[in-house]
């Protein structure tokens, strides 16, 4: 099935650190963004002539904006502790795979061109010429860390490898040596409002479509509405929502709770997209123009509050950059928060009696749940901290009889990524995916072997997309992943207590 | 006056000067530096003194550390721990007992000092073995980072071979310093245990501000450790985003 090994998974998660492979996956790279895929984003089309000198000034110009990077640059001690947190090392031994050792693919050229012992001594303090190697691994490793922020949980001085990786591949943006994945579904954004390039008519034909197939299931006349001017809520989720399994589940539930708490919403086909793949490049430009499209949309659509699906990047870039990026939103209902996650709102309707759930609908399941690493790292949900870890939690027990969680050293913020998130979850980066979702196969496979457990949710259109994808290699159903609301949509008695 | 007492003077107002003024152009670098968007590592306490907190047991307790390797905790504790008091013991070579209840507390540290050099080389040597034995920290290990374990463990053994067995004229060396701040200058012993203690020192003093060392005002600044989580409440936005703002039409 595949062209490269499996690897073999260890009874007990999270203990098997591998020995070291040098460039085990120097060849993994993915597609380089072509003039076409940049020319929208007002980046060089290629590789500009002096692309040295451009990758420093933009450099140059990051350290002055982004304290992060000065500070993160400045302090590492290399003590390794984030050494081994990193799944995409665990998954391959690559030790430049290793937090520490991608940060010094940038710490090298800047000890070399920004400090003075970098300038006087060189190799001895680790600093290295900006050469043509140097971005080529740039390339390859700065797409082989999907910013899941793992490694920033176990650092003393709290070194997010992500901040490093986005300002790497800013600067690649930079000078013309993007990512054709990335770039090319945000052009896909500026010009049609969502990632997959669906245009409002196709959009309203599957809203429509959905709109039939729950009349049919369910006799009740539950509404997908589209671009409906003055509705309440306005609903922003990834766009595989409107079609993949098991993404389109979760939409249904997120309708069914909506009908059931008799609020209106609708969708915009302007902001079709809760995903911001400006983050993955480091683009805070990118991320301010695509955010301000739910902002355009919320006013016009003349809507009171905003809700985002699941999604774990989506929720970090809303929660925790919305209100900096398209805020202020003096103009919604200051009643509820801005925005608010589905979970939020589903559970939140639970508690005041809202819904009625039937776990029996989902008879014989048991459930684990995959926290998803940017929401778990990056964002919250409810007003307690970590509540990102417990509504979800709430939610799913509320919707099945059995619910048993991974591996402790897998769950909240030591989660790790599906492997497929950052910008990663393209084709031709296929082998790096299988291999990043050892660790997290690992702690699946033991409460599936000791526990029972029969299905995993997910809150985040990636990890449904990569699991869906990845698992099979490793001998597991991909129906095993499920969305939350997807449990919720079978579970909830519709035409039920209304509030 | 000998001519090791004028060099040692010198190298030590230049240590002084690196060390002070390299270690203040960091921090206001790292100050002015804005943090455009809030991305403290989740779950993060929701106000600046639930964050401020948070730092303090960073920087007391090393809690992230503590969560991801408890042997390199326990060395790195030991080590750190053993330099506090190392330090602190060091103080009484530059005040009086005029100082009072700052006097009473270098006074009160001094037993636990005298030990605290075991602690430091112990720990050293364990962070340095740990870097030669485990084939990842070689990996990420570069000269400069074992240069500078030697360095302090250089410093810690000849320290610890001063207060143990080859003691030197501790009365003069205090007045050398004593002199140094009020800018007269005194002989300094010549004993080669005590100059090379004192000259690593002056390395150390000077290479501090350039080097990793700066993890030391960094933990301060990190903005994934000090900042709070209330976006959703307060509009977080950097000065030269701003500037973003007109082009969006609202
Ligand atoms: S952010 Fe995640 S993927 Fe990137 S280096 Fe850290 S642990 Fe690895
Ligand atoms: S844990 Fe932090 S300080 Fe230690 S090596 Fe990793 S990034 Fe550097």
């Amino acid at each position: 099935m595949a062209k490269f090994e499996i690897p073999v998974l260890s009874e007990e998660p999270a203990e098997d650190v591998p020995g070291i492979a040098v460039n085990a996956m120097a060849h993994s790279r993915p597609f380089v963004a072509k003039p076409e895929h940049n020319a929208p984003l007002g980046f060089p089309g290629a590789l500009v002539d002096d692309w040295q000198e451009k990758a420093l000034g933009r450099m140059g110009d990051l350290l002055k904006r982004f304290r992060s990077l000065r500070v993160f640059l400045d302090s590492c001690v290399k003590c390794g502790s984030c050494a081994d947190k990193c799944h995409y090392f665990l998954g391959t031994g690559d030790p430049k795979n290793m937090p520490v050792a991608r940060q010094d693919l940038l710490r090298s050229v800047y000890r070399r061109y920004f400090t003075l012992p970098g300038k006087m001594f060189g190799s001895l303090v680790g600093a290295r010429d900006l050469t043509q190697d140097v971005l080529e691994e740039w390339y390859t490793y700065f797409h082989q860390c999907s910013q899941c922020r793992r490694c920033s949980v176990f650092c003393p001085y709290g070194i997010d490898t992500a901040e490093i990786s986005m300002a790497a591949r800013d600067i690649m943006d930079h000078i013309g040596y993007g990512q054709k994945y990335c770039n090319e579904i945000i052009a896909k954004v500026h010009k049609i409002g969502n990632n997959l390039g669906l245009p409002g008519p196709a959009l309203s034909n599957t809203l429509s479509g959905l709109e039939e197939d729950v009349l049919d299931q369910t006799g009740h006349d539950v509404k997908f509405p589209l671009d409906v001017e003055g509705a309440d809520i306005l609903l922003v989720t990834p766009s595989a929502d409107f079609f993949a399994e098991p993404h389109v589940d979760g939409l249904i539930g997120y309708a069914k709770v909506f009908h059931q708490a008799g609020v209106s919403w609708t969708v915009s086909s302007y902001a079709s997209e809760a995903a911001n793949f400006g983050m993955f490049i480091g683009s805070y430009e990118q991320m301010h123009k695509v955010s301000n499209r739910i902002r355009k949309a919320a006013q016009d659509l003349k809507v009171k509050r905003i809700v985002f699906g699941e999604c774990g990047h989506a929720w970090r870039v809303a929660y925790s950059f919305l209100n900096t990026l398209a805020g202020p939103w003096d103009f919604l209902d200051p009643n509820y928060p801005v925005p608010q996650h589905i979970i939020e709102f589903t559970t939140d309707l639970i508690r005041r009696g809202g819904v009625t759930l039937d776990k029996s609908a989902n008879a014989g399941m048991v459930l684990t749940l995959h926290d998803s690493c940017n929401v778990a790292r990056g964002a919250r949900m409810g007003d307690q901290p970590g509540g990102q870890f417990v509504l979800p939690r709430e939610l799913i027990k509320a919707c099945v009889p059995k619910y048993v969680d991974m591996h402790p050293e897998t769950t909240h913020d030591k989660t790790f990524c599906c492997g497929g998130g950052g910008g990663l979850l393209t084709d031709d980066l296929m082998e790096l995916r299988v291999k990043g979702a050892k660790p997290r196969v690992e702690a699946l496979k033991q409460v599936m072997r000791n526990d029972g457990v029969t299905h995993m949710a997910s809150l985040c259109a990636i990890c449904k997309s990569q699991f869906t994808k990845v698992l099979p290699y490793y001998d597991i159903d991909m129906e095993t992943v499920v969305s939350i609301h997807g449990l919720v949509s079978k579970a909830i008695r519709l035409g039920t207590n209304h509030v | 006056m000998s001519f090791v007492t004028v060099a040692y003077g010198v190298v030590f107002y230049v240590a002084t000067v690196v060390l002070v003024v390299g270690v203040f152009n960091k921090v206001v670098q790292f100050a002015r530096a804005p943090a455009p968007l809030k991305i403290p590592t989740m779950p993060a306490p929701l106000t600046r003194h639930g964050a401020a907190g948070r730092v303090a047991r960073e920087v007391v307790l090393f809690e992230s550390l503590f969560r991801s390797d408890k042997w390199l905790w326990l060395f790195a504790v030991m080590f750190h721990a053993g330099l506090l008091l190392v330090l602190l013991r060091h103080v009484r070579y530059f005040l009086s007992p005029e100082w009072g209840v700052i006097w009473d507390l270098v006074v009160l540290v001094q037993p636990f000092g005298l030990y605290a050099a075991f602690a430091l080389v112990g720990g050293g040597i364990m962070l340095l073995g740990r870097r030669m034995v485990l084939a990842r920290i070689r990996y990420i290990t570069s000269p400069s980072d074992v240069l500078l374990l030697l360095l302090i463990l250089l410093i810690g053994t000849s320290g610890a071979l001063m207060t143990f067995v080859v003691h030197t004229d501790i009365i003069a060396l205090k007045q050398f310093f004593v002199g140094l701040m009020t800018f007269s200058l005194n002989p300094l012993p010549t004993d080669a245990v005590l100059l090379v203690h004192l000259f690593c020192v002056a390395v150390l003093m000077i290479v501090f501000p350039f080097s990793k060392l700066l993890h030391a005002p960094g933990v301060f600044f990190s903005p994934t450790r000090n900042q709070c989580d209330n976006t959703r409440e307060r509009r977080h936005i950097a000065a030269w985003a701003a500037s973003l703002e007109s082009d969006c039409g609202s």
